[in-house]
């Protein structure tokens, strides 16, 4: 933390230099840097709580909360909200006293925040010469009955991130479409952000299944030689010009494309970068994110689970079924899970299902129809693909739905929309970019997911840790299907 | 109840002005109207809890108990246990701030105390005026300008 404090003598009573900075909106009307103001919500300026929103000349925009505020101690406190500076939990005292041997105004004026050790220097003389000195020299002049202050040739602009350079970072990269071997850690120069980008030093990736159809080219979302990877959490490490919802120093996580993540630091839109809440661990996020926003909108916006729905899961005790497996449970469906064996048969049981086929025993269709009187199942989750997509659309019931979200087998292939008819079942066959692409669809999956996490609805399991070096080890053991809990890269 | 604020700006910096006031046996050297001043017990100054034993010039003789001395604040605070003025529960402090303006400093003396409520006025004017404000006088013409 920096503390910055001076403080001057004025040449004027203290109620008078009191009337002019006891309103939180004023400072329009005497300090230099500042621009247009208002207060919002209809608030005054002596309202605890208020927030002012304005503008320096340089354009930048601030919003402060007025703290606290003192008749007595002819004081008040405020803090910054929002700002395109590095002042992060900057918060700020002005307090006058008066001089009573001569009728002066002492004024002091201190704020404390936390830079990076690279700002911090600049920051502090901004705030001491732009905002303190700079405003004392106004409230003089204008108490001399002079104009609002403005030092000649000086136009206060706020700074925005130090001088930021592209960096050097250990990065998994394809250098061919291949097997778990075909990626190398090699060094990568990771740019500084441009506008509307952050650069995140990283510290937990997740590792999903997407990212073996990139390594070996059944879906063409990277082009080697290039780095894999969809998940990541860390910490902001610097932002570009005209990022304001997040600054240097902020928990962060993404779950989204563009590939890049098996990385040590990377450049992101910093659109698609969210807060992490303090209850999950940096591992935990990274294991839970993609697969548990995957989750949220398959059971809410691609079908809406209901109460009394029959719900049948493929691969329950794997990353994205088992989540959805619980959290349809708790939206009140019966839940029905296919697995490969019988441990992995138990561990559905524990997340949720109330039945359980053991799809290489039996035809699962078969089995549905059996358990529910005949009815089928009212949503089929599905990413297994090749091998059960033909079997899924007989397990529907009448108007049922086939939610086709994967090909883990292989690609569907060509089918005849014919047989949907036979039961009137609809298909859907979702891209995950297409729930999450703006920053509201975004907000709405994450607000949802931390709050099912939050309120233990879903639960964020341990994952098995890998070094990123590590990583062809990890997408071995996640096509051999050696693991059943969540995979994460430690950079 | 009654309180009593006096403050002044002082030329100087204020650590040149704290090595002065800090010492609580240091008023014959700095306020003009203390002829002597001795610590009880042979206490050091700057241990929290003496007592400072001082006689006016006027003749009157003072005991006052150090309650907080703060170097980081520069500020001391004081009781006074016996004295001819007929206070009660009179508790002091005296701040130094800086003024990163010319490089001065601003010095504030406050005090509240309870007296007869006939008095109380008279008593925070006499103390404002001839105790604080001719000491706090005194204080910054050690500095010359």
């Amino acid at each position: 933390m920096v503390e910055v404090r001076r403080s001057t003598v004025l040449d004027a009573p203290i109620e008078e230099v009191w009337a002019i900075l006891r309103d939180f909106n004023g400072h329009e009307t005497w300090h230099p840097s500042v621009g247009a103001s208002r207060l919002e919500d209809g608030a005054s300026g002596d309202m605890i709580g208020a927030v002012r929103d304005f503008r320096l000349h340089d354009g930048s925009r601030i919003r402060e909360q007025l703290l606290a505020l003192s008749d007595v101690e002819t004081s008040f406190t405020y803090c910054i909200i929002e700002a395109p500076v590095m002042l992060r939990n900057y918060h700020a005292t002005v307090r006058l006293r008066p001089v009573t041997s001569d009728g002066r105004c002492f004024w002091e004026w201190w704020a404390r925040f936390d830079p990076s050790a690279a700002d911090k220097q600049r920051l502090s003389r901004f705030v001491v010469q732009d905002i303190f000195e700079a405003g004392f020299r106004s409230v003089g002049a204008l108490l001399r009955g002079e104009r609002r202050f403005v030092a000649p040739g000086h136009r206060s602009a706020i700074p925005v991130a130090s001088p930021v350079v592209a960096v050097e970072a250990a990065a998994v990269v394809v250098t061919r479409y291949g097997g778990p071997t075909v990626m190398e850690l090699r060094t990568v120069r990771v740019e500084p952000p441009g506008p509307g980008e952050m650069r995140i030093r990283q510290t937990a990736i997740g590792v999903n299944y997407i990212d073996v159809y990139m390594r070996n080219g059944s879906f063409d979302l990277i082009r080697p030689p290039a780095v894999p990877g969809m998940e990541a959490v860390g910490t902001v490490e610097s932002i570009g010009p005209g990022v304001a919802s997040l600054k240097p120093g902020d928990r962060v996580g993404y779950a989204c494309a563009p590939p890049g993540a098996y990385t040590t630091m990377r450049t992101m839109n910093a659109a698609l970068v969210f807060p992490l809440p303090d209850f999950l661990s940096d591992a935990a996020a990274a294991a839970v994110l993609l697969k548990g926003i995957s989750a949220s909108f398959l059971l809410h916006d691609v079908y809406a689970v209901k109460r009394g729905d029959i719900v049948l899961v493929h691969a329950a005790a794997g990353g994205v079924g088992s989540i959805l497996c619980r959290w349809a449970a708790a939206l009140g469906a019966t839940v029905i899970g296919t697995t490969s064996n019988a441990a992995k048969a138990e561990q559905a049981r524990q997340r949720g299902c109330a039945h359980v086929i053991l799809y290489t025993q039996e035809d699962f269709a078969e089995a549905v129809m059996r358990l529910t009187g005949g009815r089928g199942a009212d949503v089929v989750y599905d990413a297994v693909g090749k091998d059960t997509f033909e079997t899924s659309i007989r397990a529907l019931a009448v108007r049922g739905h086939l939610v086709s979200f994967g090909q883990a087998s292989g690609d569907v292939g060509v089918h005849s929309i014919d047989r949907l008819a036979s039961r009137s079942v609809t298909l859907s066959r979702p891209n995950y970019g297409h729930y999450c692409d703006t920053v509201e669809e975004l907000r709405t999956q994450t607000d949802r997911l931390f709050g099912a996490l939050r309120e233990g609805i879903i639960l964020a399991e341990p994952p098995t840790l890998y070094r990123l070096a590590e990583a062809p080890a990890a997408h071995t053991d996640l096509e051999t299907r050696k693991t059943v809990s969540s995979l994460v890269l430690i950079p | 109840m009654t309180k009593v604020y006096i403050s002044r700006v002082i030329p100087a910096q204020p650590g040149a002005v704290w090595a002065i006031v800090r010492d609580f046996n240091a008023l014959p050297a700095w306020t003009g109207f203390v002829a002597e001043s001795r610590i009880e017990q042979n206490f050091p100054a700057d241990k929290v809890g003496c007592i400072r034993n001082f006689r006016l010039k006027d003749g009157g003789r003072i005991r006052e108990r150090l309650l907080a001395l703060s170097d980081y604040e520069m500020s001391c605070t004081y009781s006074i246990l016996e004295s001819p003025m007929g206070v009660e529960n009179y508790v002091a402090t005296l701040r130094l701030i800086p003024v990163t303006d010319g490089d001065q400093t601003f010095v504030e003396w406050s005090a509240e105390f309870d007296a007869a409520p006939d008095r109380e006025e008279q008593l925070a004017a006499d103390i404002g005026r001839n105790v604080f404000g001719a000491a706090l006088a005194s204080l910054k013409g050690r500095f010359g300008r």
